[in-house]
């Protein structure tokens, strides 16, 4: 005997509802990660990424809460190779320090259950510049360089295959069949149909950028406020490369004496000894003067201390700021406070300065590096540009 | 191979296989297969029915399969509904043995839906009533905007899983109790009365000493407190979704019949996590039995034996349904067959019962009774199966003695493995508020997200909420007032 069944295939290609939610979860994603950019910018998984294009962001706010068991408190139920025994070590969560979900067997390792999206560094520094803008930017001299760029932006009856406009191509179709009072929904697509894309040869001039990234590297300035300015610089960089097709960095290190090292100096070494903040400016000044004429480049310095600087230094750093302020598009001083409360003479010291592209900011913790990086780039003249 | 061709040999494999399964006296409802692209599938598996409605946290789960599909981590072969006819759905792209073994397998779900006791309730109409639902929560989207359904959809399913799928046995104890509830509160209860009113009628069941428990509290609290506290609810209450529908007062038409889509969805499938392991275990047992009565090539039955193994495959960190409830089928079928002197002598075991016997636990049981009745010392010993727990950072066996493994097993399915909530107090302190007791059973709720769940709560009931529980040994009293969390010793 045979019972009663049935075998199909149904055409699903309109059945998009998993998409939907699926987009509508990402959307979720992205409002969650846009409140969170203060603690987000200073996640060291991204600034100390080398390069990696997709980081993970840790969403609890997107965790799917319920009345649930703790799980490290219970037991749970598992199966051996045949030779188990009391004792024997499964996994730990220790080994979460080299990477979260990088732990073996991990997906059905209980414990490590917070929802962890991933994202691009890429998509992230879109988030994080929606808000920010770039103030005070001045018609730089052309650049006799300028590279050929291709651009599609037209479409003709002819090209090349590859070139194809299938969705302007499928209208063509549409309206030639609507005329004739065609059926619905059958398209010939004749030759007189076909539309390509086709690109023409524009000239894009290089614009260029310079980052003078000046820290104190004097004994008080630790890893952790030497990891705050790093990740003050990334973002910066990146948010540069964003407006300028070519934007260089320039590490200055400093603590009685200026010097530019590179990069990795830069933010791993420490020296010990006073502070002489002018002496970073007066080099920096020197090195624009020699490499980087204002006239072809934007140039963005950027100064972080601790503020314990000579109090007899002071007056030169006021005067040394105000000849950067001439020549450069910003300036900015970032403090970072201690966890004790000192009078900082220097930060006082740049009260004096009224100039507009002048910004000084406090920063006293990782969640303060967003705030920072909004106030210096909030759009001052957002007016005229 | 061609589409058409491709369907035909896959409806000849079905013929065949079909008459097999009813051969093998497998009961089941008409059968209809669907091929489906991946994304479909995945779909159906994140939504657990396809005509569900639309929400961000299936867009989650659905991302998550899917992701691992393309990344060949995981693989779903079909995805089968409880339903009237049962409809199926195969990957597209499967082989034809490959979905030699999933029809298998699926006929025996089916059966299993047709005939497990706790699927009897289930409705088999599920797919249309999961699509009307969609539709109106649509509709409510139309009219009081994306926004608020989503929340109030997010504060449901926070709470979905606090239903009562025992409530029509309450409900007809409720009517009985109205009455010798009015006789409680003029003042005349005593334990006399009450156990009296009990046995008339019925003749004295072995269970009377159970029924007089009962008695005793409410005798107890009746001649002791003159000016009795009117409790509301009367029993504490498990069906808090329910509870909240009903007596919630701030909320608009359109939620409370979110609530009831939420509680009725949730009732439908809660037969299918009461009893994954037989489910599966079942299923397997049968595409084994089946695939051996088909003529396989040899490429055919090695493909077979690869997914197989890969179906029962054991893990360190949780039990695979599909083994476990394999191997406890087969035990049963081996010791009802071949029973030992003993359980002749014992249980009047007359040997070559193992088919019949293995057909009457898959109608009666469930998982927890399943596994309690029938996963024996010699089986958790085969099987090496263990508890492991956290140890400072580190996950460790810490229990091998085979009672302590079943007892724990147990426990973990109890209430499937979500910890018993009860509605204590609908109108705590005479202020409306929500008084929620955990049932404590030795394990701790994680405190973190109970703290995030309350504001769901409180968004449903539109007071305060309060929920009692246990942490470490001490009664915590947790409440939500609107603003924030606050926790007391009680």
């Amino acid at each position: 005997m045979s019972g009663k069944y049935t075998i199909s295939r149904e055409d699903w290609s309109l059945h998009r509802k998993g998409e939907i939610d699926r987009e509508r979860h990402r959307e979720k994603v992205k409002e969650a990660i846009k409140k969170n950019l203060a603690d987000v910018v200073s996640e060291e998984s991204i600034i100390l990424s080398d390069g990696r294009k997709v980081v993970k962001v840790p969403i609890r706010s997107l965790d799917e809460y319920h009345f649930r068991f703790d799980t490290g408190k219970r037991k749970h139920a598992g199966q051996g190779d045949g030779n188990s025994k009391e004792g024997d070590l499964l996994g730990s969560d220790q080994k979460k320090a080299d990477g979260p979900g990088k732990s073996p067997g991990a997906g059905d390792e209980p414990g490590v259950d917070y929802y962890e999206a991933e994202i691009t560094i890429d998509e992230l520094a879109q988030l994080i510049f929606e808000d920010l803008g770039l103030p005070n930017l001045q018609q730089k001299k052309k650049p006799e360089l300028a590279s050929e760029a291709f651009e599609f932006k037209d479409v003709r009856k002819m090209g090349i295959s590859s070139n194809i406009d299938r969705k302007r191509t499928i209208m063509e179709a549409m309206k030639r069949n609507a005329l004739k009072g065609g059926i619905k929904g059958t398209y010939n697509i004749t030759r007189d149909d076909l539309r390509f894309k086709t690109w023409d040869v524009t000239f894009k001039y290089e614009s260029s950028a310079v980052v003078l990234a000046m820290m104190d590297t004097s004994g008080s300035m630790g890893p952790w406020e030497k990891y705050i300015a790093r990740s003050f610089f990334f973002w910066m960089v990146r948010f540069l490369r964003t407006k300028y097709q070519n934007v260089q960095i320039v590490f200055l290190a400093h603590h009685v004496e200026a010097r530019e090292t590179t990069e990795e100096e830069f933010f791993t070494k420490g020296a010990s000894g006073g502070t002489r903040c002018s002496s970073v400016y007066k080099l920096a000044l020197e090195i624009i003067e020699e490499r980087y004429s204002p006239q072809d480049y934007n140039i963005y310095a950027f100064h972080f201390s601790d503020g314990d600087n000579l109090s007899s230094d002071n007056e030169r750093c006021v005067r040394y700021v105000n000849e950067l302020l001439k020549i450069c598009n910003l300036v900015g001083y970032g403090e970072i406070e201690g966890p004790y409360y000192h009078a900082s003479t220097l930060r006082n010291a740049f009260k004096k300065l009224s100039d507009n592209n002048f910004t000084s900011i406090g920063i006293k913790d990782k969640s303060d590096v967003y705030p920072a990086l909004k106030k210096f780039f909030h759009n001052r003249n957002e007016s005229k540009a | 191979m061609h589409p058409t061709l491709e369907l035909k040999a896959l409806d000849e494999a079905t013929e065949k296989i079909d008459a097999i399964a009813r051969n093998f006296n497998l009961d089941f409802y008409d059968m209809y297969f669907e091929i489906c692209p991946a994304d479909i599938i995945y779909s159906f598996g994140a939504y657990g029915m396809p005509t569900r409605f639309s929400h961000w946290t299936f867009g989650k789960a659905y991302h998550k399969m899917k992701t691992q599909y393309d990344y060949n981590l995981s693989r779903i072969y079909e995805m089968v509904i409880n339903s009237d006819p049962c409809y199926a759905f195969l990957l597209e792209g499967n082989s034809l043995v490959q979905n030699k073994m999933v029809i298998a397998h699926v006929l025996a779900h089916n059966d299993f839906f047709k005939n497990n006791h706790y699927f009897k309730r289930t409705t088999k109409k599920m797919v249309e009533s999961m699509s009307t639902a969609a539709n109106r929560i649509r509709e409510y989207e139309f009219k009081y905007g994306r926004d608020r359904v989503e929340s109030f959809l997010d504060s449901a399913i926070a709470v979905q899983e606090h239903v009562d799928p025992q409530h029509h046995i309450s409900a007809v104890a409720k009517k009985t109790e109205g009455h010798e509830e009015h006789g409680c509160s003029v003042g005349k209860c005593s334990h006399g009365q009450c156990s009296n009113k009990h046995s008339q009628g019925a003749s004295p069941s072995p269970y009377d000493d159970l029924w007089d428990l009962d008695q005793k509290e409410c005798a107890g609290k009746c001649g002791g407190g003159e000016q009795r506290e009117k409790k509301f609810p009367r029993q504490p209450e498990k069906d808090l979704l329910l509870f909240m529908m009903e007596h919630a007062r701030d909320l608009e038409e359109w939620q409370r019949d979110i609530l009831s889509i939420i509680r009725e969805e949730m009732l439908y499938f809660w037969p299918q996590m009461q009893t994954k392991v037989m489910n599966e275990g079942w299923a397997t047992y049968w595409h084994m039995r089946i695939i051996r009565e088909l003529d396989l090539t040899g490429d055919e039955a090695v493909e077979f034996a690869k997914m197989h193994a890969g179906v029962i495959h054991p893990s360190r960190y949780t039990l695979n349904p599909y083994l476990l409830g394999l191997k406890i089928f087969e035990d049963i079928e081996k010791r009802w067959d071949n029973p030992s002197d003993e359980e002749r002598a014992k249980f009047d075991r007359k040997g070559n019962e193992g088919k019949s016997k293995i057909f009457e636990v898959r109608e009666s049981e469930n998982d927890i009774s399943f596994i309690r009745n029938y996963l024996t010392r010699e089986l958790i010993d085969d099987l090496d199966l263990y508890l492991y727990k956290k140890v400072g950072h580190e996950w460790k066996v810490v229990d091998k003695d085979w009672e302590k493994v079943r007892d724990g097993l147990v426990r973990n399915l109890y209430n499937c493995g979500y910890p018993h909530i009860v509605v204590e107090n609908g109108d705590f302190g005479k202020r409306g508020e929500i008084y929620l007791k955990h049932i404590h059973e030795g394990m701790d709720l994680d405190v973190f997200y109970l703290e995030k769940t309350l504001p769901h709560v409180f968004k449903i009931w539109g007071r305060p909420v309060h929920m009692e529980t246990a942490v470490d040994g001490k009664e915590v009293l947790f409440s939500y007032n609107g603003e924030k969390v606050s926790k007391k010793f009680i």
